[in-house]
């Protein structure tokens, strides 16, 4: 390979890989929820959607647009994140919650309607129209390795998406409530013996998971300024893809998923067309269903006698 | 002998049948007391009302400190721990994807009491030393017998003031399942009040001081450990006759 196709390459690579990160934060809620209730939350990608829109509203009342940089960011991820984590809590409490005893089918079905009330619902109250997100984090090269340019937006991403994702890791391994949630996820019936609160560890495991989605829709309003209310429902369900591929209720799957399949949209954009984009990661589901529905880190449990 | 537990016409419906038929009978301090009988009699539902996982009627009571005597169906399922009962369930579900540590952790999960959780986790190494050797494996990888050990340290990291457990003999070799016993014994000789479920009427009896013989949803007899080992019902229905 000369040395032009190989800087080609690694162009992608970064590209693929900021993009594959934001997939993982929201396929991270996807996998989260469904470790714990067993239920395909569709209104995630909705969550994410109106957490895009808390910030740019935010974001527009302070004038950050002319005031860019990392405090602007943080000031638009936290606004994103609150508003998320509050919409996650209530959906669980008015949707699913009083539906714990009922058929899976059921809070599924009414988890597409309440996706669907929250589309419909933004386009009234947001209006139709796409809005321009606040640009917080000026998009430049940074410094280049060769003709390689690192853009101080994808590290940002990168670096916003890795803190993140290991504040979430170490939260789920090293705190006593992140214990708690591996094993309500695990058995939620044995883990009420054990003193543990299952609806409270439920509200918290939506917070984190929406919490996350929100720090997603901002790093997507900057990979993309054009949001709108519709915008959850491709990306949404292309993250619930990478968690699939990764294996729902995994983790690191969640992670590897939504970077693989950053990657392969990339690649596929770069080397082919970008017609192919979507078709992709549709292509990847069924042949993930076909070959390994449990994904790539997924284990099926067996029980030892 | 003063009584910590009580269980008074205990009923427990599943759908439309009835499947305890008005259970009572009560726990002493410091004792072993079996629960025996058939697969199917009611024992496991007995414990699963004690521990509020199902839903019953008649009146299970337990002692709060010296005379104030609590109705747990007043209390949340998730706050019966926090009450003094600990439960190691049938099947023994534990948590196979933590580790063995991280069991244990989450059977002092009610717990603030950090540096006597820590003096309980070496006692329950000392118990079963095994336990030790393997505190960072995934409790799924263990054998059956290990797992075991890992519910009942679990439930025994609690510091309940009766320890719930559920079959414990459930699925293990003879060998397995008299050093479980040994330690059951030994757990109760350091006072802690033991409610034991077993099909295995004979070890069961061994240790107890009182039993009951539960068949479909009802109490038939009861009476001393010593005493059922040697009754003609018990001999012919539960240890295989002569």
């Amino acid at each position: 390979m000369d040395q032009g196709h190989s800087q080609e390459f690694i162009q992608h690579l970064i590209n693929g890989i900021s993009l594959g990160s934001i997939y993982a934060l929201i396929a991270l809620g996807y996998t989260m929820v469904y470790g714990i209730l067993q239920l395909i939350n569709f209104a995630h990608s909705e969550v994410y959607m109106v957490g895009a829109f808390a910030a740019f509203y935010v974001g527009k009342a302070l004038g950050l647009a002319d005031h860019p940089g990392v405090l602007a960011l943080l000031v638009l991820i936290f606004s994103a994140v609150v508003v998320c984590s509050l919409l996650g809590i209530t959906i669980e409490r008015l949707a699913y919650r009083p539906l714990r005893k009922a058929p899976k089918l059921n809070i599924l079905i009414t988890a597409i309607g309440v996706s669907l009330l929250l589309q419909y619902s933004g386009q009234i109250i947001f209006g139709a129209d796409p809005k321009l997100f606040p640009e917080v984090i000026k998009d430049s090269p940074l410094f280049s390795i060769g003709t390689v340019e690192v853009r101080s937006l994808d590290l940002t991403i990168l670096i916003v998406s890795t803190l993140v994702m290991a504040g979430l890791h170490f939260l789920v391994h090293y705190t006593k409530i992140g214990t708690a949630m591996r094993a309500v996820s695990s058995n939620a019936n044995v883990a009420n013996l054990m003193g543990i609160n299952v609806d409270r560890i439920i509200t918290y495991t939506f917070v984190i998971g929406s919490s996350l989605a929100g720090v997603a829709s901002v790093l997507v309003g900057l990979k993309y300024p054009k949001i709108d209310p519709l915008m959850g429902m491709l990306f949404g369900i292309k993250a619930f893809v990478a968690a699939v591929l990764g294996g729902i209720g995994s983790l690191p799957g969640a992670m590897l998923g939504g970077v693989i399949l950053g990657l392969c949209e990339e690649m596929v954009v770069g080397y082919l067309s970008s017609t192919y984009r979507d078709a992709l990661a549709f292509g990847i589901l069924i042949l993930i269903l076909l070959l390994r529905p449990a994904g790539l880190l997924g284990t099926v449990t067996r029980e030892k006698v | 002998m003063s009584k910590i537990l009580t269980v008074d016409d205990l009923q427990v419906k599943y759908g439309g049948i009835l499947a305890l038929k008005g259970i009572s009978f009560e726990v002493n301090k410091g004792e072993i007391v079996s629960l025996i009988g058939a697969n199917g009699a009611g024992k496991t539902t007995t414990l699963r009302a004690i521990s509020g996982l199902v839903p019953f009627t008649g009146r299970i009571q337990l002692l709060q400190g010296e005379t104030e005597w609590l109705d747990l169906s007043t209390v949340a399922k998730h706050d019966i721990v926090r009450k003094g009962l600990a439960h190691s369930p049938e099947g023994r579900g534990i948590f196979p994807n933590l580790t063995v540590y991280e069991n244990l952790f989450l059977g002092a999960f009610a717990r603030n009491d950090k540096p006597e959780i820590a003096k309980d986790l070496e006692h329950c190494f000392e118990l079963f030393p095994r336990l030790k050797e393997r505190i960072k494996q995934k409790a799924g990888t263990l054998s059956g017998g290990e797992q075991q050990m890992v519910a009942i340290s679990r439930a025994l990291m609690a510091k309940p003031k009766v320890l719930l457990l559920d079959e414990p003999s459930l699925g293990l070799a003879p060998l397995i399942v008299a050093q479980i016993f040994e330690i059951i014994k030994k757990v109760n000789s350091e006072g802690m009040t033991v409610l034991l479920v077993e099909q295995n009427a004979r070890m069961a009896l061994k240790i107890s001081h009182r039993a009951y013989c539960v068949e479909t949803g009802k109490i038939t007899l009861s009476g001393k450990g010593i005493d059922l080992l040697k009754d003609s019902r018990i001999v012919d229905s539960y240890l295989g006759g002569h």
